[in-house]
């Protein structure tokens, strides 16, 4: 039998709004409330309120931060030199497989935030103490901190008046403090929807109060991992456990913009180069599937033939159809290129096109 | 959440009007509130024979697809198309406008194998 499944400090919030609760890397969450197509539609069009505080944080604080995430993690962090900047980032093992992907978040005078995601929260903790000096200080935040993200081309109309007067928000990919509601945050303007937003941290023992004050805008509707899928989805944002894991490079992912060539000596470095020497294999690539839903683990063929497997899938409630990503062969990766996808009994055909699948949202605006 | 008493039910969710020798097939309201909204059927064609207990087709929500499965023997003589452009019926209707194939039974009698209203109400809240 399994550990029994930790709750956030919303937990009762969810039960009181009628969500419908699921398992979910170890948590219990909600993956609906009224329904996973209008929680997305209001995330498109007006704004939507996620729990994630299930996802993990850890701070890096000292004299040696900096040079300790340069050779941790793929990103180049002197992009982030400035004060309160972030970057999307991976951290790679010696063959250059993805442990996870991340956000660093350069939240102070030596020292920076990462926020990672809930399923690698121990792996994640065990190779970074791993391989951290001694005179770093690391702190599994995790317990004691919440994660509210508010999405939609509302959001930031509605965080900057909670914050009041005088409070602007960051910039794309920045992260600023606030008080909002009287409870003191940090507002990060990312997200996994696709659309403008931020993603707040907080205490745990404030998340409840900040969670109600979010929802007291009537134009904020309470969103599950459902609809966090299909919004992340139509982006062609790749979820960890899907789309990449331990047994998959950065350049078949399809993620070299994060894994700077000019870069070298960080971990997972000269497997990378090698990959990008010889080119890769496959490639992860967006399908179109119309008329069904094509589910991870379908098998994808071409001209009769299994090359692959579904990665992601589900149903675009933007362009109501059937959407996925999958790791084909490079040969057959160029948009346009024709494949099937058997779901249960039937073989549906399916198109290679580029991601995102959707493209006008609040954040191309 | 009471069902509607004038219809018979599967203990796979379906329910059954019938009509003379005619069944019209459908889900229950608990069922399609179970799945979610719903964005596929996909349902048999017009001549089509079922026995009780086949799979007559498919229903899909984003997250899940369940199987159908015909609650009485028979000839599909009719099947709701409207439902491939408005699969939400299925959730705004589901004991109306939702229905889903119309059966010509072989045997009327298969009937009394189905749940009563209440029976069914007493079956979901069991679990």
């Amino acid at each position: 039998m399994s550990e029994a499944l930790k709750r956030t400090p919303l937990y009762e919030e969810h039960l009181a709004l009628g969500a419908r609760m699921v398992p979910f890397a170890g948590w219990e969450m909600p993956v609906q409330y009224a329904g996973i197509i209008e929680e997305h539609r209001a995330v498109r069009s007006s704004a939507g309120v996620f729990d994630v505080c299930h996802m993990a944080e850890f701070r890096i604080f000292g004299f040696g931060a900096f040079d300790f995430l340069q050779g941790l993690l793929t990103n180049d962090l002197h992009r982030i030199t400035e004060l309160g900047h972030a970057q999307y980032t991976l951290m790679l093992d010696d063959d250059g497989h993805i442990i996870d992907d991340l956000i660093v978040y350069h939240t102070g005078d030596l020292e920076y935030m990462i926020i990672a995601n809930a399923g690698n929260h121990e792996a994640d903790w065990a190779w970074i103490t791993a391989h951290a000096p001694a005179d770093l200080e690391i702190v599994d935040e995790s317990d004691r901190t919440a994660l509210i993200a508010l999405q939609g081309p509302e959001a930031i109309r509605i965080v900057t008046e909670l914050a009041g007067d005088g409070w602007e928000a960051p910039t794309r990919f920045a992260i600023g403090e606030a008080v909002l509601d009287t409870v003191p945050v940090l507002v990060a303007r990312t997200g996994y929807t696709g659309e403008d937003g931020v993603e707040i941290v907080c205490g745990a023992a404030n998340a409840a109060r900040l969670w109600r004050a979010i929802l007291s805008f009537p134009e904020v509707t309470p969103a599950g991992l459902g609809a966090r899928d299909t919004l992340r989805l139509e982006m062609g944002y790749p979820l960890y456990g899907n789309d990449m894991d331990r047994t998959i490079d950065p350049i078949s992912a399809g993620l070299g913009w994060v894994v700077p060539k000019a870069k070298t000596g960080y971990i997972g470095a000269d497997a990378v180069a090698s990959v990008r020497e010889a080119g890769p294999a496959t490639k992860l690539v967006g399908l179109t599937v119309p008329g069904a839903i094509p589910r991870p683990g379908m098998s994808v063929l071409h001209e009769g033939v299994v090359v692959g497997k579904v990665a992601s899938g589900t149903f675009s409630p933007t362009l109501e159809t059937g959407i996925a990503t999958a790791y084909v062969p490079v040969a057959l990766a160029a948009p346009g290129t024709p494949f099937e996808i058997e779901i249960r009994k039937k073989t549906v055909s399916a198109v290679v096109v580029k991601p995102p699948f959707v493209s006008s949202t609040s954040l191309s605006a | 959440m009471a069902h509607p008493n004038d219809r018979v039910y599967s203990k796979e969710h379906e329910w059954v009007v019938a009509d003379g020798d005619i069944a019209t097939i459908g889900i229950s309201s608990f069922a399609q509130d179970q799945l979610g909204e719903v964005v596929y059927v996909d349902l048999p064609s017009e001549g089509d024979s079922l026995s009780a207990g086949d799979s007559f087709g498919e229903i899909e929500s984003v997250k899940s697809v369940s199987e159908l499965f015909a609650p009485v023997s028979g000839e599909v003589v009719e099947v709701n198309s409207a439902l491939s452009d408005s699969p939400e019926t299925v959730n705004s209707d589901p004991h109306g406008d939702g229905w889903m194939i119309k059966l010509r039974m072989e045997d009327a009698g298969e009937l009394s194998a189905l749940l009563s209203a209440e029976d069914y109400d007493a079956f979901i809240t069991e679990g």
